[in-house]
């Protein structure tokens, strides 16, 4: 499906946020403020949502930000819902891990979607906020950044105009036009590796769990992926190898023969989509450039293992759009957005630390590399002290530095509900407090958590909510907007509370 | 916090040498280095401490062994 193209901005226009690139993250970050009552300019070079093969895995914090931005359920519905992995070493296993085996979370571990389902509700979602003007067609192909703002060029099929965007989201992706044109450096590593990514159309009765062999039978010293999409699509990632020759390996019979090899000769299958990558991991070094800011791809690259790409990308939208609707709203100065940058640098740091690793151990760069990887699997089958050292990625999680409001399952009026479901669910600072009523703050909402019914409450009727937010009766704790935790204090305390939401607004 | 220990401390070095070549024996390039490998990772479990463990991969990359 192709969107319409939009007509150029009228000469000398200004918007308040504009955000470059309408990928995953971009659409995000619009949907996102929208939700907050900022307008929003999009700008993005194409006419369509993602295609072929990009992210397929979304993690818990990302559906759980989807959730707060209204489209929880639909991800729910159409996504394949998994937690398990299994790792094999040739024709058998080495190991296997839960990533929630604990119940009583809205969301699970993983949901498994095409980016391309992910984008399309985006849009639809920013479409209905009546908030969102969605420029199809419009390229970014030049701008001036200055402390104000930034100028930017807009190249568009009827024409180029100019746009002073007083803030500036660099949504572009990772070969960001923005991020050249100003001359900023994107270090990193390159992965000496080449990856053959198929997606595959057939009826399998593989179950729903991602499965990673190394060295398996039908792929003999490489390692494979599997993972199940909707639609009866399979991903299949085949390692090459660095001497691999890109173009022969897209040919479709070349893919075809490896398909049949894996699933044996009486599946049938049908081809979507090949490509092949090399992968990389790098970073800007800062992610603020006065009032432009990069998120996602633009910001920083992951190799694929973990699936930390996309599930990085949301999570910066979801910490920078809170800060620049403050700012915008005069609530808070401009050096929140500082805390943008002190936030998200080191989460990047650290997705970025655990893709390196999983692609070092799953492409061995040296004979040592590799004897140190083949000695991990074969020890680790029948010794459970060296299954942990098997990396075949460590999936996304939200950054370890911060504290993520805890869900749990509560009762409303005696109806089932969900405690994450009342956190920063109106957009303002959420107390929420156990037992003991809050007095009543200007921007802040008050959830109270009861241990038996009352009226006005929620009921923690399992003692899960208490206890993941270590809550003593009495006691409470401050989300931000993004549902990180800013402070824990006594309910009663409101000046202490004021002047937790004051820091954490930066005033 | 434990350290490393660097004082001799095994009865009999001759035939824990003599044990570690016989396990050698008769293995290529690859899987001798995989044998290692293996006993590095078993023996680092068992020591199960990472600060002695930093000390000892210290100890093993100094340019000269010639002692401290
Ligand atoms: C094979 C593969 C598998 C992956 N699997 C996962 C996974 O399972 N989970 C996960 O979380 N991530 C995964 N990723 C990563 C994920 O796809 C990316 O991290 C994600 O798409 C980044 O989103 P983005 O919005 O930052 O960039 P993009 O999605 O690349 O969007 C950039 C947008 O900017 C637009 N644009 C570019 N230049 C301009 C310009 N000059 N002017 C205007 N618009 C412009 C483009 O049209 C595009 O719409 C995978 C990636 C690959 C390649």
């Amino acid at each position: 499906m192709r969107f319409p193209a939009a007509p150029p901005g009228p000469p000398g226009e200004a918007a308040p946020v504009v955000v470059a690139g309408g990928g995953l993250v971009g659409l995000t970050a619009a949907l996102d403020l929208a939700r907050r009552g900022v307008r929003v300019v999009l700008l993005d070079e194409d006419d369509q949502v993602s295609e072929g093969s990009r992210a397929i895995c979304f993690a818990k914090r990302t559906l759980e930000i989807y959730g707060r931005l209204g489209l929880g359920q639909r991800f729910l519905e159409k996504g394949i819902t998994w937690s398990r992995g299994r790792v094999f070493r040739q024709d058998r296993e080495a190991y296997s891990f839960d990533l929630l085996p604990e119940q009583g979370h809205e969301y699970p571990a993983f949901v498994n979607l095409q980016q391309y389902y992910a984008e399309q509700w985006l849009v639809e979602a920013c479409e209905a906020t009546g908030l969102v003007d969605l420029r199809w067609r419009h390229r970014v192909t030049g701008i001036e950044n200055g402390p104000d703002g930034a100028r930017l060029s807009v190249e568009t099929p009827d024409g180029d105009y100019t746009l002073h965007a007083h803030w500036l989201l660099a949504c572009d992706g990772a070969r960001s036009f923005i991020r050249r044109a100003m001359d900023l450096p994107f270090e990193g590593q390159v992965f000496r590796d080449r990856f053959l990514i198929a997606d595959v159309t057939m009826r399998a009765n593989f179950p729903t769990e991602r499965w990673f062999w190394f060295d398996p039978p039908f792929h003999p010293g490489q390692s494979v992926l599997l993972h199940r999409q909707p639609d009866d699509v399979w991903r299949i990632d085949f390692q090459l190898g660095w001497d691999a020759d890109p173009e022969a390996e897209r040919e479709p019979e070349r893919v075809r023969a490896r398909v049949a090899a894996m699933l044996g000769p009486e599946v049938p299958f049908e081809i979507e989509w090949i490509s092949v990558y090399t992968f990389r991991c790098r970073r800007l070094e800062r992610f603020r450039h006065s009032r432009t800011l990069f998120l996602g791809d633009a910001a920083h690259q992951v190799s694929p293992f973990g699936a930390r790409g996309g599930n990085g990308g949301v999570q910066d939208a979801d910490n920078l759009c809170w800060r620049l609707a403050a700012v915008l709203a005069g609530e808070a100065p401009e050096t929140l957005l500082d805390g943008y940058d002190a936030e998200r640098i080191p989460a990047a740091e650290e997705n970025i630390l655990h893709s390196t690793r999983a692609t070092d151990f799953i492409t061995p760069k040296n004979a040592a590399a590799l004897a140190w990887r083949d000695a991990v699997l074969e020890l680790a089958e029948g010794h459970a002290f060296a299954r942990p050292f098997v990396n075949s990625g460590r999936l996304s999680r939200p950054w370890s530095g911060q504290e993520v409001a805890p869900d749990a399952p509560v009762l409303r009026d005696n109806m089932p509900d969900w405690l994450l479901r009342h956190i920063g669910a109106d957009g303002s600072f959420t107390l929420v407090a156990r037992e003991e009523e809050p007095p009543a703050l200007p921007g802040i909402t008050n959830i109270l958590l009861a241990d038996s019914p009352r009226l006005g409450a929620l009921l923690d009727h399992s003692g899960l909510a208490c206890a993941r937010l270590g809550l003593a009766p009495g006691e409470a704790a401050l989300f931000r907007p993004d549902q990180m935790l800013a402070a824990r204090l006594p309910a009663s305390a409101a000046a202490a509370i004021l002047a937790a939401r004051d820091a954490a607004l930066a005033r | 916090m434990k350290h490393l220990r660097t004082e001799p401390r095994l009865a009999d070095p001759d035939a824990l040498y003599a044990l570690l070549m016989e396990a050698h024996r008769g293995l290529d390039d690859a899987a001798s280095r995989r044998l290692d490998a293996k006993l590095v990772l078993i023996l680092a479990n068992h020591i199960g401490d990472a600060e002695v463990l930093r000390e000892a991969i210290a100890l093993a990359t100094q340019r000269r062994n010639s002692g401290a």
